[in-house]
């Protein structure tokens, strides 16, 4: 028998900018299939889900990523990441 | 020498800062200050809303700060960046660098605001002066080549 609790991951994904305003929530937790390893699978699982996110990440290239705080790249694993978030290139200063 | 960052919604005062930092010392030559403002972009423009990831902001402009004391010798490095609504004029980011020669501290600087452009999670947008709401600030490429001259 599988032990459900090994086949998903939960995360805390954080949006911001039009990431956000595309996928309509500014925070939310999932339960991620295990299968994805990486930020780039997370982002195709997550295109999966609706036309909002699949919005939001239609050219996913420009979408920025950030575990716990950090930036990161699309090949960058999952494993251990509590906060996850999206946003699009920062324009501060 | 530990920097000073702050993530704030009020104004700043530039002049308190440095006195802040030059108060009781004797060993600074040099202060530079930058400080970023609000252009009404030719009347077009109402305010600037400032979007932030907070606790990300803090983190990652405090990494930028540390990288700097790494690489120039600062007696003292003060990053403030504010958010939330800010009008034509106002103030937006305030950078202080200090050391004993001016190069280290005109250098800190404009490195703090090059990689404080690229790397710091804020997203501006634009109010605009008929009342609607306008886009969001596109990221330049130039901001972009600015910071991958200090690599």
């Amino acid at each position: 028998m599988i032990d459900s609790q090994a086949e998903t991951r939960t995360l805390k994904l954080v949006y911001f900018a039009w990431v956000r305003e595309r996928i309509g929530v500014a925070e939310e937790t999932v339960e991620v299939p295990h299968e994805a390893r990486t930020v780039a699978d997370l982002v195709d699982w997550l295109r999966g889900r609706d036309e909002g996110y699949e919005m939001a990440f239609e050219n996913a290239a420009i979408v920025r990523a950030a575990i716990d705080h950090v930036h990161v790249k699309p090949e960058a694993s999952l494993a251990g990441a509590r906060e996850i978030a999206f946003f699009p290139p920062m324009t501060g200063g | 020498m530990t920097p000073v960052v702050r993530i704030q919604r009020e104004d700043f005062d530039l002049n308190a800062e440095v006195e802040a930092l030059t108060r009781d010392r004797t060993d600074i030559g040099a202060i530079v200050t930058f400080a970023g403002l609000c252009r009404d972009e030719g009347g077009k423009l109402a305010a600037l809303e400032l979007e932030h990831y907070p606790g990300m902001a803090e983190a990652e402009i405090g990494r930028v700060a540390a990288e700097a004391v790494e690489r120039w010798p600062l007696n003292g490095l003060v990053a403030i960046h504010r958010y939330g609504l800010i009008r034509p004029g106002g103030q937006i980011v305030l950078v202080v660098a200090a050391s004993r020669h001016r190069r280290a501290a005109f250098e800190a600087a404009e490195f703090l605001m090059d990689y404080l452009k690229t790397r710091a999670p804020f997203w501006k947008r634009e109010h605009l002066s008929d009342g609607t709401i306008g886009g969001w600030v596109e990221a330049r490429a130039d901001d972009d080549t600015a910071a991958a001259r200090w690599n």
